[in-house]
């Protein structure tokens, strides 16, 4: 099990915290078209090698953070709190 | 019985003066104390104690270790136990296991005469066709499966679990183990030593007099030093991402405690010290009992003084098999020759006698010499049980020269390895290299930089692996030639041949076969050793028992304060996520009449309750909601929708305004978690510039619905200081007051039973005195309890959907007849994309139906076909209901049936089919809402 560096709780086992995914910006609902808004439901990089992604952790501080991960080596660059 | 035990060797582990009796196959026996399963059998004479998977050759000791694959027993109840492996208990009925009759006289044994059709991989051939046998085929090979019996009867066990947070964690606690766990604790690291034999030592324990001084020296200072546990008989099951490490600990553990205990380690540096496994040689007959390894004889010899035979050939490549000829003819033993493999000469076959236990007999050597002997012993190589280097990412490389792979240099910082596992070397150079090792592991784990350690080095050690076909792998009883005919078939890769003859894939994993296996396919294909590789080493290490991985559940289960009076008053639970509720009281019909004709109580209180506070919080609500919110007054309630961004419905509930920036939002009782997350999310990732705050309130409060015509009248008599007239308090308002003495309670009018109802949150200390006020003050109208049936029944009655049940993962907010109250007005909201395209004809649409026989219930999930077979929806709810007295569905169909007056065809499970028809709205019963507005 890897471990998460929380930015307010410091590391903590992964099954303390929910994936939420890859980062993804909510486009903007007033102009986004149909295709768009699919892509941002639907689709993701899905890197072998770095990608940034969201996580929470849900039995600690209840905070979102996104962090940079390597998805081959699980090797983590930094956590921030915010997306 | 004792004929066999020698006189006293100076480090033995039985205890001469206390004698256990047992019994074996149902004959009684006597061991000693200290004695494992097998010693104790040994000492009596015994020398089988199994048959081979396939063949049913009999089979005695190996390696009189865990890992012995022959020497697998049933102990009472549990199947599978390390014979070799196991401390002898008194009482123990021991039995073989995968023999049918007996031991002795084994019907099967008949398969090694019909082996040449049991090649490898014969079960992928001749059982495949024809394919309709296969049930046949199956029958009879599950009697053919070996393994021992698990009794339907036995008890699940106490099985443990353990979490621990150590500086440094040692895999084995031999010479190396032991030096590496001193220099770490020494240099103020916190130590967890996991050794798999029954003491620590390791080698030093069955060998000469400086092995047994160096052991004197070390084990104590280990056992006494505090900043290291020792965990004996336990074993590292696990190496996984950043040191998380699952150790299984099957001794030390609190007597009437758990049998096993499971520790997950997080440790912030692995020392392997696994030592080395001493490697089988393949020739004819080197599975016949009496056929053992070096270190087996030395182990029974001088750990429990066993007479392991009366004559002995010993076939030596190394200094284990000059000192297992030593111990032997120490041990009075006749060694009638010692072959030494360093000079090129070695043992060609084993002859095994008669009968049906027929041991070695004679002993053919390469040059063709026939000696008569009934013990073979050989010391020939030697492998490194990289498993858990390989779990940290490690590739072990071949070494040629000292014939034996070796660890390479890919492991991470976290991972070292120390001892033999590494390289040879004197018990000095073993002590000193796990101290070196102990030291850096003590210094990494203290943040500092890391510091390569100077391995051991490796001496030249002859490669010998086959001088004829013979068993490869003893659990699963591959030869030689098993292998040979996989490469003929064009498996020559090691996974191809691995999966093809199931090489490395029994209880021992590779411990004892693996490099034997690769040898013979090099050999075969024609191909380099090194180029082929080793199979994948993957976890566990040695087999854990599923007791132990299941452990003992850790889910918390959570009940209402009112929870002990509806357990007194005959509660039927429902388990509802980790909520115990009460389904009924007896009766679900009878409690859905009480509240539609007098007045009825039900315990609310897993609803999710959300404290929101802010400014903020309007905008916050019409973010979530597909519904307008911004208009809210204080002193109303709401009722919401919450939308996924795929526009699927995911929760509903009420909010109220209690106050100018307070609010309380509910949930579904089992939407509770989701929803807090969900607003976290909108609050912190999207607009953490609103100044809302969340506060999760769901057990702050115990809820209570007062629900029925005469719920007024009933409440009327608790509440004081609030009116509770239809004109003052109005359907959808909420006010705060004193109900029965308890101040800051708070009132809903809200209805889900569609009838006119109160619902009640009272802080939860005051719950039950609340709700046993109701049934105190009521009695005269009539008050009785209701359950969550009940409440089932009754909204399906009104035609309230529940989210999940009538809705699915698909279902949009149209789809469930919420379309009316999407406001598109709305800039933005949760799924609003999503939501502005839908359109009501292209999605299953939810209705009302009612069978046209009136007491036909379809259950729920029954389809509604069209066309006698197509599809076209199910039923989502159905119960009969008691004040219609007929049948009442809700359901999903497609939007070509959902018109008012519809009939559709349900089809039923006994397979005849039901009619119903569609009604014009979703309630049943008072679809106009009089009875909830008076």
């Amino acid at each position: 099990m890897i471990l998460i560096p929380c930015p307010h709780c410091g590391p903590r086992n992964s099954s303390e915290f929910r994936h939420a995914g890859e980062v993804k910006p909510r486009p903007d609902v007033g102009t986004v078209t149909p295709q768009e808004w699919r892509d941002y439901l639907y689709t993701r990089r899905n890197p072998a090698g770095w990608t940034t992604e969201t996580w929470y952790h849900a039995s600690g501080c209840r905070r979102f953070f996104t962090l940079t991960r390597h998805t081959v080596t699980n090797a983590i660059r930094s956590g921030e709190a915010g997306r | 019985m004792t004929g066999y035990r020698l006189p006293e060797r100076p480090g033995e582990v039985i205890d001469r003066g206390t004698a256990l009796t047992f019994t074996w196959n149902g004959r009684p026996c006597t061991g000693l104390a200290g004695d494992t399963i097998v010693s104790a059998l040994m000492a009596g004479g015994v020398r089988v104690f199994s048959r081979s998977f396939k063949y049913h050759r009999p089979r005695g000791v190996l390696t009189a270790s865990f890992h012995d694959p022959n020497c697998t027993v049933q102990v009472d109840d549990e199947p599978n136990v390390r014979g070799a492996h196991r401390l002898l208990a008194g009482g123990m009925s021991v039995c073989s296991q995968n023999t049918w009759p007996s031991l002795r006289f084994d019907v099967k044994a008949a398969n090694r005469f019909a082996g040449r059709f049991l090649t490898a991989g014969f079960y992928y051939k001749t059982f495949i066709h024809p394919q309709p046998l296969w049930p046949a085929y199956e029958r009879v090979l599950s009697r053919f499966a070996s393994g021992g019996v698990a009794s339907p009867h036995a008890g699940h066990g106490y099985y443990d679990k353990r979490y621990a947070h150590v500086d440094v964690l040692v895999a084995g606690g031999g010479p190396a183990g032991m030096a590496a766990a001193l220099a770490a604790a020494e240099a103020g690291a916190d130590v967890l030593l996991v050794e798999e034999e029954q003491h620590l030592g390791g080698h030093l324990r069955w060998g000469g007099a400086a092995d047994l001084a160096a052991l004197a020296d070390l084990r104590p200072r280990v056992l006494a030093h505090p900043r290291i546990e020792v965990l004996p008989d336990s074993v590292v099951a696990g190496r996984y991402d950043d040191n998380w490490i699952a150790v299984l600990q099957r001794r030390g553990l609190p007597a009437a405690g758990p049998v096993e205990r499971l520790l997950k380690v997080r440790a912030a540096v692995l020392v392997v010290a696994a030592g080395l496994i001493e490697r089988p040689l393949v020739f004819e007959g080197n599975d016949l009992p009496g056929v053992m390894l070096g270190t087996a004889a030395r182990r029974l010899i001088n750990l429990y003084a066993v007479r392991v035979g009366s004559r002995a050939v010993v076939v030596s490549a190394n200094p284990e098999g000059d000192a297992a000829a030593a111990d032997l003819r120490a041990a009075g033993i006749d060694v009638a020759a010692v072959v030494d493999a360093r000079a090129g000469r070695t043992v060609r076959r084993a002859v095994g006698g008669r009968g049906p236990e027929g041991g070695v007999r004679a002993v053919e050597l390469g040059d063709g010499t026939r000696i008569e002997a009934d013990l073979l012993v050989v010391s020939t190589g030697w492998t490194a049980p990289t498993s858990l280097l390989s779990m940290a990412g490690e590739r072990a490389v071949w070494d040629a020269a000292a014939a034996r792979f070796a660890p390479g240099d890919g492991l991470p910082d976290g991972v070292l390895a120390a001892g033999g596992i590494v390289g040879d070397g004197s018990t000095a150079e073993l002590i000193d290299h796990g101290h070196r090792v102990g030291a850096e592991a003590a210094a990494r784990s203290a943040g500092a930089a890391p510091s390569p350690v100077e391995p051991l080095r490796r001496p030249p050690h002859p490669a010998l692996f086959r001088t004829s076909h013979g068993i490869v792998d003893f659990c699963e009883d591959v030869s030689s030639k098993d292998i040979v005919a996989a490469v003929a078939e064009g498996y020559d890769g090691a996974e191809l041949a691995k999966r093809f003859t199931t090489a490395t894939m029994g209880p021992t994993q590779g411990k004892l076969e693996l490099v034997n296996t690769i040898a013979v396919l090099a050999e075969a294909a024609g191909r380099d050793f090194a180029e082929l590789g080793t199979t994948t080493w993957r976890p566990p290490y040695a087999p854990v028992s599923l007791g132990a991985l299941g452990g003992r559940g850790f889910e918390p289960t959570r009940v209402s304060p009112m929870h002990g009076w509806h357990q007194a008053h005959g509660m039927v639970p429902l388990v509802a996520g980790q909520w115990i509720r009460p389904d009924h009281y007896g009766d679900p019909e009878q409690e859905a009449r009480g509240v539609r004709e007098r007045v009825g109580i039900i315990d609310v209180t897993p609803l999710g309750k959300l404290e929101l506070r802010g400014p903020d919080v309007p905008k916050l609500l019409d973010t979530v909601y597909i519904n307008s919110w911004g208009s809210l007054a204080v002193g109303s309630v709401r009722y919401g929708v919450m939308c996924a961004e795929d526009g699927v419905v995911f929760d509903d509930g009420v909010t109220g305004r209690l106050g100018e920036e307070r609010y309380l939002m509910t949930t579904t009782s089992s939407g509770a978690a989701a929803v807090w997350e969900w607003l976290e999310n909108w609050l912190q990732t999207v607009h953490p510039e609103w100044r809302v705050h969340v506060v999760p309130v769901t057990t702050g409060y115990a809820s209570i619905n007062v629900a029925g015509p005469a719920s007024r009248r009933l409440l009327e008599r608790l509440v004081e200081g609030v009116d509770l007239s239809n004109e003052a308090f109005g359907y959808m308002r909420v006010r705060t007051g004193r109900v029965a003495g308890v101040d800051d309670c708070l009132m809903w009018r809200i209805g889900f039973t569609g009838e006119l109802s109160f619902e009640l949150h009272v802080p939860a200390s005051y719950g039950l005195h609340v709700w046993e006020a109701l049934f105190e003050h009521g009695a005269d109208l009539g008050v009785a309890p209701f359950g969550v049936e009940a409440q089932r029944i009754l909204r399906l009655e009104k035609g309230h959907l529940i989210v999940g049940q009538d809705t699915d993962g698909l279902t949009r907010a149209v789809s469930a007849g919420l379309g009316g109250l999407v406001r598109l007005a709305k800039p933005d909201f949760a799924g609003r994309p999503e939501l502005a395209r839908s359109r009501a004809d292209e999605a299953p649409h939810l209705v009302a139906l009612q069978p046209i026989e009136q007491d036909v219930v379809p259950p729920e999930a029954s389809q509604i076909v069209t066309g006698g077979r197509r599809i076209a929806g199910r039923v989502t709810s159905s119960r009969m209901s008691p004040t219609l007295g007929r049948a009442v569905c809700l359901a999903q169909v497609e939007p070509g049936l959902s018109a008012p007056g519809t009939v559709v065809t349900i089809v039923l499970p006994d397979g005849g089919t039901a009619e119903a028809t569609v009604m014009p709205q979703l309630a049943h019963v008072d679809p106009e809402g009089a009875r909830l507005r008076v």
